[in-house]
C-alpha cells in the first residue's frame, strides 16, 4: 500500500504562523478524528459524539473549525509553537515544513519493535516574509485568509476522494489504528514533526541523504 | 436497479439521507447567524446524534427544511438547495451563494449502506462544516447588523443559479457514493460582490439616529425578516423560473437577530409568519422595541399599513439592485421617511397627550419659552417710519423745554 502524500504551501508573516499552521492542522484533525469508541460485547461498539468549534484568527482574516477538544488542541498548539521557535532560530530565511502523518501499527515479532506504517502523509510547506508596514499587514491579513481558504478547498477536496483509510480495528487492535490517549475524542494515530530549511534552501534531511549518498559511492 | 439492496438497506439508506439533508440545512443556516458556533464533544454515545456529530437542531429550520421536502427526499432530478442572500435596510437584496444536495445516477451498489456510506456521510458533513466559513458569504455574515441581514430559503426541485451574477464560482464540497446514486453536495457562491466592499458593510452608527431621537419613524418598517419569501412574486427579472418550484417552494424568510424570538413578536402585526426568528446581533430589531416611548411610535394598525406581508409591494428591481440604492437614497419600500441628511423632526415632547389637555403642552413650551416683548419697545412705537420721527420732533422738543424744570432738578438729584 502506498502512503498518501499531500503538499500545501502557504506564505505568511511571523505572527501568523501559529494560527496558519493550526488552521491547516485542527481542518485536516476534524476529518480524521471520530468520536471514543465503546466497544461492547458481541463485537459491535458505537461512537461518541464529535462537537466543532470555531475559533477567529487574531492576525489573519479567517475562522478555523477544529473538534472540540481542548486535549488535542494543546498537543497541536505545543508542537506548532515548537515549530515557530524553531523557525526563528534557525537564522535561515523563514523556511520550514510542518508534516502531520496518520500511520497504522503493525505488529512484529520479537525482538522487533513495532512498525509505524504510515497511510496519509500531509506537508505544510511554510515561507516566513517580513512586512514593511502597517498597511501591507492588513493586506496579508486579508490574502492570508483567502489563501487559507484554498487550501481548506484543497483539504476536503482530497479527503472526499475516499481512498484509502485503515479498516475499522476489533478492540484489541484499536490502539493500532487510533489515539486512544484523548478522552473525548479519537483521531488517527498520528504524529506531528518539522524541518527548518536552512539558508542555502536544501533542507536538514536532504543535506544528510547527500551526505550518506556521497559516502556509499566512495 | 435496487434489487441487490436488501429492503433493510434502503431503509436505513432513505433514513440516512433524509437526516444528511436536515443537517446539512442545519449546518449551513447556523454558519450564517453572524456568530460562533461551539458544541462538545462526548465519549457516551447518546444515540441522538446523528452522523456521530454534535449539531444543534433549531426547530424553526428544522420544520421549514420538513416542509421543503414534503415528504420526499433528494433523489435524481429531485435537488434540495439552500440560497443565501442579502438583504439591505433599503430592502434591496442579493443573492450570495446557493448550497445543492443533489443525486446522480451512479451507483455503488458494493458499497456498505449501514457503515461506510453512514461515515462517509458523517465525513461530508464535516467537510460542509469547514467549506461553510470559506466562502465570501461567511464574513459578510459575521458582519450583517444595521446595514444588512442574512436570509435563507430552502427549496426542492431544480437548481437556480440565475441569481447569483455573472462569473459566478462553484466549490464541490464532496461527494457520497450509494447503491441507489451517488450524492453531490457543492455551493455556488457570488464573486461579483464589488458594490459590497466590506466597508460598505461594517458595523456603522444607526443609520436614522434612532438611539438619539425616539421619535422618528422607524427605518426598517420593512425589513427582510417581516417578508416570507413569497413575497418575491414570479416573473421579476431574475429570469422568472420559479414556475418548476413554486408548489414546493419555501414560504418562510428568517433572518437572525441575538434576541430571543419573544423579544420581537409583540409590536409586530398578526400577519408574521410563526416561524420568523431575528438572530441578526444588532439593534436593528431589538431597538425598537427598547424604545423608552415605544407607545409614542406610530401603533401596529399604522404599521400594517405599510408592512409588505399584508400588502406586497410591487416586484424589487431587477437581479443587480443595489446599484441603484446605494448611491441614490430614493427606495420603493421607504415608509415616508426622507432620507437626506438632516432629519425632519416634528417635536413631540415626553408624556404629551393632545386629546386630554386643553393646550398642547408643546405650543405652551413655544408661547411662553421667551419673556414678553416690553411695552415700550411694542410694536405701534417701532412702526413709526423715520419720517413720522422727524415730524414729531419739535413738539417733543417743546414738552422737553416746558418741563425745563424738572429734568434739572432730577440731574442735581444725581450728583
Amino acid at each position: 500500500m502506498n502512503c498518501r502524500s499531500e503538499v500545501l504551501e502557504v506564505s505568511v508573516e511571523g505572527r501568523q504562523v501559529d494560527e496558519a499552521m493550526l488552521a491547516l492542522l485542527h481542518t485536516i484533525l476534524l476529518h480524521r478524528s471520530t468520536g471514543k469508541f465503546h466497544y461492547k460485547k458481541e463485537g459491535t461498539y458505537s461512537i461518541g459524539t464529535v462537537g466543532t468549534q470555531d475559533v477567529d484568527c487574531d492576525f489573519i482574516d479567517f475562522t478555523l473549525v477544529r473538534v472540540s477538544s481542548d486535549e488535542l488542541d494543546r498537543v497541536i498548539r505545543k508542537a506548532v509553537a515548537e515549530f515557530k521557535d524553531a523557525l526563528g532560530n534557525s537564522g535561515s530565511d523563514g523556511m520550514g515544513q510542518i508534516s502531520l502523518e496518520f500511520y497504522q501499527k503493525k505488529k512484529s515479532r520479537w525482538p522487533f519493535s513495532d512498525e509505524c506504517i504510515p497511510w496519509e502523509v500531509w506537508s505544510i510547506k511554510v515561507n516566513v516574509v517580513n512586512l514593511a508596514n502597517e498597511q501591507e499587514r492588513q493586506i496579508c491579513r486579508e490574502k492570508v485568509g483567502e489563501k487559507l481558504g484554498e487550501k481548506v478547498i484543497n483539504i476536503v477536496e482530497v479527503i472526499n476522494r475516499h481512498e484509502y483509510l485503515p479498516k475499522m480495528p476489533t478492540q484489541s487492535e484499536v490502539y493500532n489504528v487510533f489515539d486512544t490517549s484523548l478522552k473525548d475524542v479519537q483521531p488517527y494515530l498520528y504524529k506531528i514533526t518539522y524541518q527548518i530549511t536552512d539558508s542555502l534552501g536544501t533542507s536538514v534531511s536532504t543535506t544528510m541523504r547527500r551526505l550518506i549518498k556521497d559516502t556509499l559511492a566512495l | 436497479m435496487d434489487s441487490d439492496l436488501s429492503s433493510q438497506d434502503r431503509k436505513d439508506l432513505d433514513k440516512f439521507i433524509k437526516f444528511f439533508a436536515l443537517k446539512t440545512v442545519q449546518i449551513i443556516v447556523q454558519a450564517r447567524l453572524g456568530e460562533k458556533i461551539s458544541t462538545c464533544s462526548s465519549s457516551s454515545p447518546t444515540g441522538s446524534d446523528w452522523f456521530n456529530l454534535a449539531i444543534k437542531d433549531i426547530p424553526e429550520v428544522t420544520h421549514e427544511s420538513k416542509k421543503a421536502l414534503a415528504g420526499q427526499l433528494p433523489g435524481i432530478g429531485r435537488s434540495m438547495c439552500v440560497e443565501i442572500s442579502l438583504k439591505t435596510s433599503e430592502g434591496d437584496s442579493m443573492e450570495l451563494e446557493t448550497w445543492c444536495l443533489e443525486m446522480n445516477e451512479k451507483c455503488d451498489k458494493d458499497i456498505k449502506v449501514s457503515y461506510t456510506v453512514y461515515n462517509r456521510l458523517s465525513l461530508l458533513l464535516k467537510s460542509l462544516l469547514a467549506i461553510t466559513r470559506v466562502t465570501p458569504a461567511y464574513k459578510l455574515s459575521r458582519k450583517q447588523g444595521h446595514d444588512y441581514v442574512i436570509l435563507y430559503r430552502i427549496y426542492f426541485g431544480d437548481v437556480q443559479l440565475t441569481g447569483l451574477g455573472e462569473g459566478f464560482q462553484s466549490v464541490r464540497v464532496g461527494v457520497v457514493g450509494t447503491p441507489i446514486g451517488t450524492i453531490t453536495l457543492s455551493c455556488a457562491y457570488r464573486t461579483n460582490l464589488a458594490l459590497m466592499s466590506s466597508r460598505q458593510f461594517e458595523r456603522t452608527g444607526p443609520i436614522m439616529g434612532i438611539i438619539i431621537d425616539h421619535f422618528v419613524e422607524r427605518p426598517f418598517t420593512n425589513m427582510a425578516h417581516m417578508h416570507p419569501c413569497s413575497y418575491r412574486t414570479p416573473g421579476e427579472d431574475e429570469g422568472g423560473t420559479y414556475a418548476g418550484i413554486e408548489d414546493s417552494q419555501e414560504v418562510c424568510t428568517t433572518s437572525f437577530s441575538t434576541s430571543p424570538p419573544s423579544q420581537v413578536m409583540p409590536s409586530l402585526s398578526g400577519e408574521m409568519h410563526s416561524d420568523v426568528l431575528c438572530m441578526c446581533g444588532t439593534q436593528v430589531t431589538t431597538t425598537s422595541l427598547d424604545l423608552p416611548f415605544a407607545a409614542f411610535t406610530p401603533r401596529a394598525n399604522d404599521l400594517e399599513v405599510n408592512d409588505p406581508m399584508v400588502h406586497p409591494p410591487p416586484s424589487p428591481a431587477p437581479s443587480s439592485p443595489l446599484q441603484g440604492s446605494l448611491h441614490s437614497n430614493s427606495s420603493s419600500h421607504s415608509g415616508g421617511q426622507p432620507q437626506d441628511d438632516f432629519v425632519m423632526v416634528d417635536f413631540k415632547p415626553a408624556f404629551s397627550k393632545d386629546d386630554l389637555l386643553p393646550m398642547d403642552l408643546g405650543t405652551f413650551y413655544r408661547e411662553f419659552q421667551n419673556p414678553p416683548q416690553l411695552a415700550s419697545l411694542s410694536i405701534d412705537v417701532s412702526a413709526q417710519s423715520m419720517a413720522e420721527d422727524l415730524d414729531s420732533l419739535p413738539e417733543k422738543l417743546a414738552i422737553y423745554e416746558k418741563n425745563i424744570d424738572e429734568f434739572d432738578a432730577f440731574v442735581d438729584t444725581l450728583q
